[in-house]
């Protein structure tokens, strides 16, 4: 896309870092609960935005993509919560478990195509959650692992102004950190030749492979990477949520990402954030108002699929580039 | 080590599990044979079936044989839900990718499901058995319920039936054509749509009858939609997806993996299943007695 060669101020603002400095000042003009709230959007961005290295980059329908998500939670849970291990080592373990998980699994999936490979990620994502439901002596099995516990944050505290934060504010800021650094590692790895060749093998695999892509390696590598950073951003949750429990890797959840990441649009990177950050608040508002949300949901998802098949970002783009049409007169197509 | 009529027992219960999943997978499995949808609604609407003939079982109470009335008016019941999502929701799909089709179908799984919990409340529901099969017979030692008895033989019935319509009458005929090549078929004058939509009203009538025959056996509580749909999964992963005999197969194999890992490894049968799914899809991603899709 050709740029104008003097764009426009509000392009020239970095409103990545706006958002980022923004949303890192919640813990003290917020109260507690937005806090929580803001917690739970940036961790579900950084699960979403993994899962969107799958569906949008490499056009790989995962449906099993929890699996990594809850083996990043277990090994990081264990590590802290049993072994006593500190964050600094169970964050880089639990992101090598999920991606050894994902290796392990997706050199099977990637094997398969369409259907085929989104019922095989479901069945790893089961057996996964099978052996967390069973294997009492290190999971908890059905009980979970409940009070994992918050990070050794004392160097936080040493700097100014951060030392008055609870615990769970200073977690947020760690979390905060930890999914900003993820995602610009993500938007690197899109963006890079690697990336690249992720695009062309979802625009056309045949093609790709006949100009000599090894097609099945791309895409492990991309399962990979994707099960890396879910298992970030299960680790994150698991401490955030004080315990870790079967239930995160039950297949359900892996239909509840996809649906945010659809919901934000899986053609934009920053789709699957606004999809998370959407989906967290819009359940927080109605779960004030009924208990049906699952409803709700399903109406959503509805109507996503008929009425904004691209999304709250596809749609939004869509109808700017509309505007800037009409107002510009067509000028720049 | 076991002795015979711990294992015939064993055996006896897993053809039991079998049986009812293939009620319920054969209409999963049809639909995808045909239409390429894999219906994650499906355990839904096997759900709804329970509820339906647990109300119906209310309304009908004091009637003589209300239990068969309650299950053929679930079935019923559930068949014209089918046929109604088909209408208006599914048909809109066909032509689009996988993954549009997997979320509608799991946007349906969200609303039945807490539909559900709006009409019929959260706690576990139960019908009884009908009084003409509370019984049972001593077989080897082992007494098997005359109830269990009777839902391995509708299955076998069911798949005896099932074979015979599409092998034999004109309908099978068009969905076996519809299934290998769907623009020809209509190009050649068959009204593809109704075919469609009767499809799916047979598939949902199927889990509608399975789902109203479980209630005897199972309590009905939230979530049976969601637990069953995997199981169903698998059934049709180890048969092969759009296989009839397949599924029939893969629901036999289910069964005696499942009822046995039991007594082999108990704690580790749900993984069995799941392993079991995994190493097919990796061998034979066509299942069993499938064939690869063109």
């Amino acid at each position: 896309m050709m740029k104008k060669p003097a764009a426009h101020l509000v392009q020239r603002i970095p409103w990545v870092l706006v958002v980022f400095a923004a949303a890192l000042t919640i813990p003290w003009f917020g109260d507690r609960y937005d806090t929580f709230l803001a917690t739970q959007i940036a961790i579900s961005a950084l699960f979403a935005m993994s899962l969107n290295l799958l569906l949008g980059t490499t056009g790989l329908v995962s449906f099993g993509h929890v699996a990594y998500f809850g083996i990043g939670s277990y090994v990081c849970g264990i590590l802290m919560k049993t072994y006593g291990m500190p964050f600094a080592i169970a964050l880089p373990a639990a992101a090598a478990g999920s991606a050894l998980g994902a290796l392990v699994f997706g050199f099977f999936c990637v094997r398969l195509t369409k259907i085929y490979f989104a019922m095989l990620t479901l069945a790893f994502s089961q057996i996964i959650w099978a052996i967390c439901f069973k294997w009492n002596d290190v999971t908890g099995g059905d009980q979970g692992l409940p009070d994992v516990p918050y990070p050794n944050l004392d160097w936080m505290s040493q700097i100014p102004f951060f030392g008055d934060l609870r615990i769970a504010e200073q977690f947020y800021v760690l979390t905060l950190i930890v999914v900003m650094l993820s995602l610009a590692a993500i938007r690197r790895i899109i963006g890079s030749p690697f990336g690249l060749m992720l695009t062309t093998i979802r625009e056309n695999p045949e093609r790709a492979a006949s100009i000599g892509l090894n097609v099945r390696s791309y895409e492990l590598a991309a399962f990979v990477i994707a099960g890396g950073f879910a298992g970030i951003a299960g680790a994150l949750f698991g401490i955030f949520n004080r315990g870790v429990f079967a239930d995160y890797v039950y297949w359900p959840k892996s239909a509840e990402v996809m649906i945010m990441t659809i919901l934000g649009g899986i053609d934009h990177f920053w789709g699957p954030v606004v999809g998370a950050a959407t989906l967290v608040l819009l359940n927080q508002e109605i779960t004030s108002y009924t208990q049906y949300w699952p409803f709700v949901l399903g109406a959503i998802l509805l109507m996503l699929l008929f009425v904004f098949p691209g999304g709250i970002v596809g749609g939004l783009t869509a109808g700017f580039a509309r505007l800037r049409r009409k107002a510009g007169g067509g000028a720049d197509a | 080590m076991f002795d015979v009529s711990l294992l015939f027992g064993q055996f006896l219960g897993g053809l039991t599990t079998a049986m009812f999943l293939f009620l319920i997978a054969s209409g999963l499995s049809l639909v995808f044979g045909v239409m390429r949808v894999l219906n994650f609604a499906h355990g839904s609407f096997y759900m709804v079936g329970a509820y339906l003939a647990w109300q119906s079982v209310q309304w009908l109470a004091p009637a003589l044989g209300s239990f068969w009335l309650a299950v053929l008016a679930a079935a019923v019941g559930v068949a014209l839900l089918g046929g109604l999502i088909e209408r208006l929701l599914l048909r809109h799909i066909y032509g689009r990718e996988e993954l549009y089709q997997l979320l509608l179908t799991y946007g349906l799984v969200l609303i039945l499901g807490d539909a559900a919990k709006i009409v019929w409340g959260t706690q576990q529901l139960s019908v009884s058995r009908p009084p003409i099969l509370s019984g049972g017979i001593e077989v080897l030692d082992t007494t098997l319920p005359t109830y269990n008895l009777f839902i391995m033989l509708t299955g076998v019935a069911i798949a005896v039936a099932g074979w015979l319509v599409l092998t034999r009458s004109p309908a099978g005929r068009l969905v076996r054509a519809a299934a290998l090549d769907r623009e020809m078929l209509g190009a050649l004058g068959a009204n593809v749509g109704a075919l469609y939509t009767g499809m799916f009203v047979v598939s949902s009538f199927l889990a509608g009858l399975s789902g109203a025959l479980v209630t005897p056996i199972q309590s009905i509580v939230p979530g049976m939609d969601v637990e069953i749909i995997v199981e169903a999964f698998i059934v049709v992963v180890i048969g092969g997806l759009g296989s009839f005999w397949g599924t029939f197969w893969g629901s036999v194999i289910y069964g005696q993996v499942l009822s046995f890992g039991i007594l082999i490894l108990p704690g580790f049968s749900l993984f069995s299943v799941f392993a079991l799914m995994a190493v097919i899809l990796i061998v034979r991603p066509w299942g069993l007695f499938g064939q690869p899709l063109r």
